[in-house]
């Protein structure tokens, strides 16, 4: 009963935050909101007793992700108005577009999802502990593909930004 | 009930309220919420402590008397200084984001507060024993550095948002290696838990004997994350005035310099908690008060090697702090994680992986030192370069 009531304020104020990222007129704002946003599926992590996940999600989308996205509106030009987040006329058949999409995404997830309402069994002990083995043994090619990739864009950006040398 | 043990607390005051006829879950909730208030009266009552403490260390170090004016030794200047600080008129620039500008502050003290939770101040005595507490420090602390980077913009005043520039640079650059250095602290604890940590540490193991290298590491990490000398560009007056609380005054700036000092506090008893056995001493596990004892007089000799710091050291100037983490720290941190994860995946008895690692520790250090002397002695042999536009 105060899960399902909980449940319903999170997801609420999640959904609200996500809202106001597209609508805010000042773009800085909608990273604000963004940062809310992410705080609610944190929340969403707790309610699943995943705690690892909503301090990683914690860690990674707030202080990573949106600290850059918050730093490359800061170093852009003219982002200090009060409206600055580029709007035009098209915006309500995107909405149109977007809720289909999402309406035919949900209908397959859900109808395709078997929702097993049986307890599989207990805990292990250190959840954490598994994860980690897994990471580094069963899914150790995605886990390594993954690392490859964001060093390719790492070398790629400073390859991009370097000073050229006289 | 048993005073000396506060183990035995919980239990009673569950029992006692019960016994009036409360139901067992708002006991709890009731018990958590007292526990949480006396978490942060302790910590603002030992801020006003630590900022005279602070502020005499810094005169005695530099010849001069120090705050004397007000109750013996000048001890109650803090308080005097905080109520001056409350009854100034709260003003915001016209300019402001309003609603940022009023948010910061108060995420900032947030985000020192949460992080208080997880620490062990005795045997059993913890706020919530997070197995995945290391984890948790560092992700709350991020939320410290947005706090700062919305004060920075939101105060619409070039200089603050220079400073918020900087957090950003300076908090984000030395996060990586205190991760790292944390990382080897939970492998050769084998948990994020901050209590298993500390139980890691019994028998005199601390594991400041073990890798000095690791905790060295973790000490200049922790002087740059609280913003300290010589890492204290970020509010370097002489160049962008106060950095990003500039436009703060009154109670608003009041929770920043709360947070500047919570900050010092829970680093130093972080420090204590990894590398220093945290509550653990002579008698600890029998007389579970003596943690108490122990917990504070080491994290009282960390924050006193902090405030020694501060007052000695000139300040680094922006490209030399950030060329230190990347350049230095940073492949410090990672050789010395690998340097931990070999030894302990070696399968040796417990005293020869302790050895190892320590040789191992000085090892690095010694080299890192080299490189480093090196370094400054071809940047003054070397010809200053031609400037070209």
């Amino acid at each position: 009963m105060i899960t399902q009531a909980i449940f319903i304020v999170v997801s609420l104020f999640t959904l609200v935050a996500a809202l106001l990222v597209v609508r805010h007129p000042n773009l800085f704002s909608s990273a604000l909101y963004l940062i809310a946003s992410f705080f609610g599926v944190a929340g969403l992590y707790i309610l699943l007793e995943a705690d690892f996940l909503a301090v990683v999600q914690v860690m990674v989308y707030v202080g990573a992700i949106s600290i850059l996205i918050i730093f490359a509106i800061m170093l852009s030009k003219g982002m200090m108005g009060k409206r600055t987040s580029p709007h035009n006329r098209q915006d309500r058949w995107v909405a149109l577009a977007s809720l289909l999409l999402a309406i035919i995404l949900l209908y397959f997830l859900v109808s395709l999802t078997q929702w097993p309402t049986t307890v599989i069994g207990a805990l292990p002990p250190n959840p954490i502990q598994l994860l980690g083995k897994d990471l580094v043994g069963r899914f150790v090619m995605p886990f390594e593909v993954a690392s490859v990739l964001l060093l390719a864009a790492l070398i790629g950006a400073i390859a991009i930004a370097r000073e050229r040398e006289i | 009930m048993n005073l000396l043990n506060p183990q035995t607390l919980a239990p009673w005051f569950i029992n006692l309220l019960e016994g009036i006829g409360l139901s067992h879950f708002w006991t709890l909730v009731l018990w958590d919420l007292i526990g949480s208030v006396l978490i942060i009266l302790f910590a603002i009552v030992s801020i006003l402590f630590i900022v005279w403490l602070e502020r005499k260390f810094a005169a005695r170090v530099q010849d001069r008397l120090g705050p004397n004016r007000v109750g013996p030794y000048g001890l109650v200047q803090t308080v005097a200084d905080t109520i001056k600080l409350l009854t100034k008129e709260d003003i915001t620039p016209a300019t402001a984001e309003r609603v940022s500008y009023n948010l910061a502050p108060i995420l900032a003290v947030f985000s020192v507060f949460m992080v208080a939770a997880v620490v062990p101040f005795a045997k059993g005595v913890i706020g919530a024993d997070l197995n995945v507490g290391v984890l948790y420090i560092t992700a709350i602390g991020s939320i410290g550095i947005m706090a700062a980077l919305m004060a920075g913009w939101s105060s619409d005043n070039k200089f603050a948002l220079l400073g918020g520039f900087r957090v950003v640079a300076q908090l984000l650059s030395y996060e990586v290696p205190m991760v790292m250095a944390l990382v080897s602290v939970v492998l050769l604890a084998g948990s994020m838990s901050l209590q298993k940590i500390v139980d890691a540490q019994a028998g005199g193991r601390w594991f400041f004997w073990v890798m000095p290298g690791v905790f060295l590491l973790y000490l200049i990490t922790a002087l740059a994350e609280n913003e300290r000398t010589p890492f204290d560009l970020l509010e370097a007056d002489s160049e962008i005035v106060a950095g990003y609380h500039v436009e703060y005054g009154g109670i608003k700036f009041a929770w920043f310099f709360l947070t500047f000092f919570l900050n010092t506090l829970f680093l130093a008893s972080f420090t204590t908690t990894f590398f220093l056995g945290g509550w653990r001493g002579p008698f600890a596990d029998q007389l579970p008060i003596l943690g108490f004892v122990y917990y504070f007089i080491k994290t009282t000799l960390v924050i006193f090697f902090m405030m020694w710091v501060r007052a000695t050291w000139p300040r680094l100037r922006i490209d030399q702090m950030m060329s230190f983490a990347w350049k230095v720290l940073v492949p410090t941190s990672l050789i010395l994680l690998i340097v931990t994860a070999v030894v302990l995946k070696l399968g040796l008895p417990a005293f020869w992986v302790n050895v190892l690692l320590l040789v191992l520790n000085v090892i690095v250090v010694l080299v890192v030192l080299g490189f480093l002397g090196r370094a400054m002695r071809l940047a003054i042999e070397r010809p200053k370069r031609q400037v070209t536009a």
